[in-house]
């Protein structure tokens, strides 16, 4: 640093040298601190010993020193939204989030919703415009988080794997009610395998009658034989689809009679030959532990769940 | 001690300088080891892996899964309601390391546990598109297609029993198990029947869908349906948790 660039001041030699030289003749002044950041420094040495007072601070013995602080939050019941307890403790975040989702189970609003939600019928709801948004805009959200990733961001499922929400076929029932112990509760769908039961050509009578129900296949002797076999003890298909093909809600039976395919995608399929071979190796194989909706009653609130049935259940229309 | 002498003598300046920045580490650490709270009292209910879910959380730390998805869900009310209770101390105490974080890429995991079938979790992980149109997630094909290699599940076991993980090796680590998790869990945390136990799990719950075959996926899979299940949080109030921190 050349001599012209020094101000009076320390040209004067007001400022002191830190004593210090380096290389004979390197020195480093002392110039005092800015004021400003001065008073800043003392400002966050004032601010931490108040904070040592209002959250937890010290770690003391087995304990630590748990501030004068509190946070006050009432323990909701979740059955009835009533208040069950209400509390008053040091400042955590885990305390502090009890009081946000108290706060945000007392917003007025939203509670007097929720309130109506649990009260009313499936029915009642539907008829209710307002309650019917409201179920809209919450529903969308818990089927984004909890459904979507299997039956897709707008129900529309997967074929051969999750059930097409959309559709007017219900595996098992697709009535609220119906979807509600669905969601509840979760469900196995089984069918058994029938490859060492019958014989190729038995299979494949079974898959053209089959394709006769929902007039994918004209009436034909194959058919016939299969009917006999669907209709009969060898096969013993009619104790879960119906004599009419037509599904069982109770044992989670597919309707065979109209031209919606949950497991084998018929529809993709161009010729009669691919159709039966797709149904024939299905009915060979079966299902065993492929199918399965996990159960929802420990992550979801009842609450929750009825409006998510009431959800479901105009994504299709219903039944 | 002067001055001139700290600043022109590195290898001092470079030691004192270590205390003076360890200082605030020391400060912050030490007492969690002696705070009785630190772990939240679960009675019992968390357990460490068994040996296949050993195997799934080595494949998941292998295949890089904690760079997009963490295991800690925070006490805020939008995580609340997304993925469930916040995540505890006591439920990662036996993870080494742990799985936390706060980068997300893709979902929290922490209590991913039960929330999709085993068939969701396969189908998944070995095609993410297939089921999630809009995922951004890599394939995993080779999980259906490599064999689980168990061969050395004792060495890890005995590696984390090491680090303070109750794996039993002797009657008596085995007997304080029985006491702490019950018979059953006990005997899954048994070093000796290691082996056993991992085959039994992976041919009981067949959890890739191919019976024939133990593969990587079944170990994985195994692993994420565990995730965020040990504890039943229906048994303590919404404030217990609140106190021990």
């Amino acid at each position: 640093m050349s001599d012209n660039t020094l101000n009076t001041k320390q040209k004067t030699g007001v400022v002191q040298t830190t004593g210090h030289s380096w290389d004979g003749d390197l020195q480093e002044y002392t110039n005092p601190l800015p004021r400003w950041w001065l008073w800043c420094f003392y400002g966050t040495v004032v601010f931490s010993i108040l904070y040592w007072f209002i959250y937890p601070s010290w770690p003391v013995g087995k304990g630590w020193l748990k501030g004068y602080g509190t946070v006050d939050y009432t323990i909701t019941d979740k059955a009835t939204g009533g208040t069950v307890e209400k509390k008053d403790q040091h400042w955590n975040t885990r305390a502090l989030l009890l009081e946000h989702l108290s706060e945000a189970a007392n917003d007025p609003k939203r509670k007097e919703m929720l309130a109506k939600v649990q009260a009313a019928t499936p029915e009642q709801i539907a008829k209710d415009p307002q309650l019917m948004e409201f179920v809209r805009s919450v529903g969308k959200g818990l089927f984004g988080d909890n459904c979507a990733a299997c039956h897709g961001q707008g129900g529309q499922g997967v074929v051969g794997l999750y059930p097409n929400l959309t559709d007017n076929d219900w595996l098992w029932g697709g009535s609220t009610d119906k979807i509600q112990e669905t969601i509840t509760l979760g469900r196995k769908g089984f069918m058994p395998a029938f490859g060492a039961v019958l014989k190729p050509d038995q299979l494949d009578d079974v898959a053209e009658y089959v394709l006769t129900l929902s007039n994918e296949a004209k009436p034909s002797e194959a058919a016939d034989r299969g009917k006999a076999i669907f209709q009969g003890q060898v096969g013993g298909c009619y104790y879960c689809h119906g004599a009419d093909g037509k599904g069982l809600a109770s044992m989670g039976s597919a309707n065979l009679t109209d031209k919606i395919w949950a497991i084998v995608d018929v529809p993709a399929q161009k010729t009669l030959q691919d159709k039966k071979a797709q149904i024939a190796s299905f009915v060979a194989k079966g299902v065993n532990n492929t199918r399965i909706m996990p159960t929802w009653q420990n992550r979801l609130s009842p609450t929750d769940i009825k409006l998510l049935a009431v959800y479901v259940h105009q994504l299709s229309g219903g039944k | 001690m002067r001055h001139e002498q700290i600043e022109t003598n590195s290898g001092l300046m470079l030691l004192l300088i270590l205390v003076v920045i360890s200082i605030g580490g020391l400060v912050e650490i030490v007492p969690l080891f002696y705070i009785n709270e630190t772990v939240e009292d679960v009675k019992g209910e968390v357990r460490p892996y068994t040996p296949l879910e050993l195997r799934g959380r080595d494949i998941y730390v292998r295949e890089g899964c904690y760079l997009c998805h963490s295991q800690q869900i925070r006490p805020f009310r939008d995580e609340w309601l997304r993925y469930g209770h916040y995540s505890l101390a006591a439920e990662s105490q036996y993870d080494h390391p742990f799985q936390w974080g706060s980068k997300r890429t893709g979902p929290d995991l922490a209590r991913v546990g039960g929330k999709y079938s085993n068939q969701w979790q396969v189908q998944h992980l070995n095609a993410p598109r297939s089921v999630v149109p809009q995922s951004i997630m890599p394939n995993y094909p080779w999980l259906l297609q490599t064999d689980l290699d168990y061969s050395d599940i004792v060495g890890r076991m005995r590696a984390l029993r090491w680090t303070g993980v109750p794996y039993s090796v002797t009657q008596a680590e085995y007997d304080r198990n029985v006491k702490t998790f019950g018979k059953a869990t006990a005997d899954l945390l048994d070093i000796n029947q290691a082996q056993d136990n991992l085959l039994k799990q992976a041919r009981d719950r067949d959890f890739d869908g191919n019976p024939s075959r133990i593969t990587e996926m079944d170990a994985l899979v195994a692993y994420l349906q565990v995730l965020g299940t040990m504890v039943d949080f229906t048994k303590y109030d919404e404030g217990y948790f609140a106190r021990f921190r």
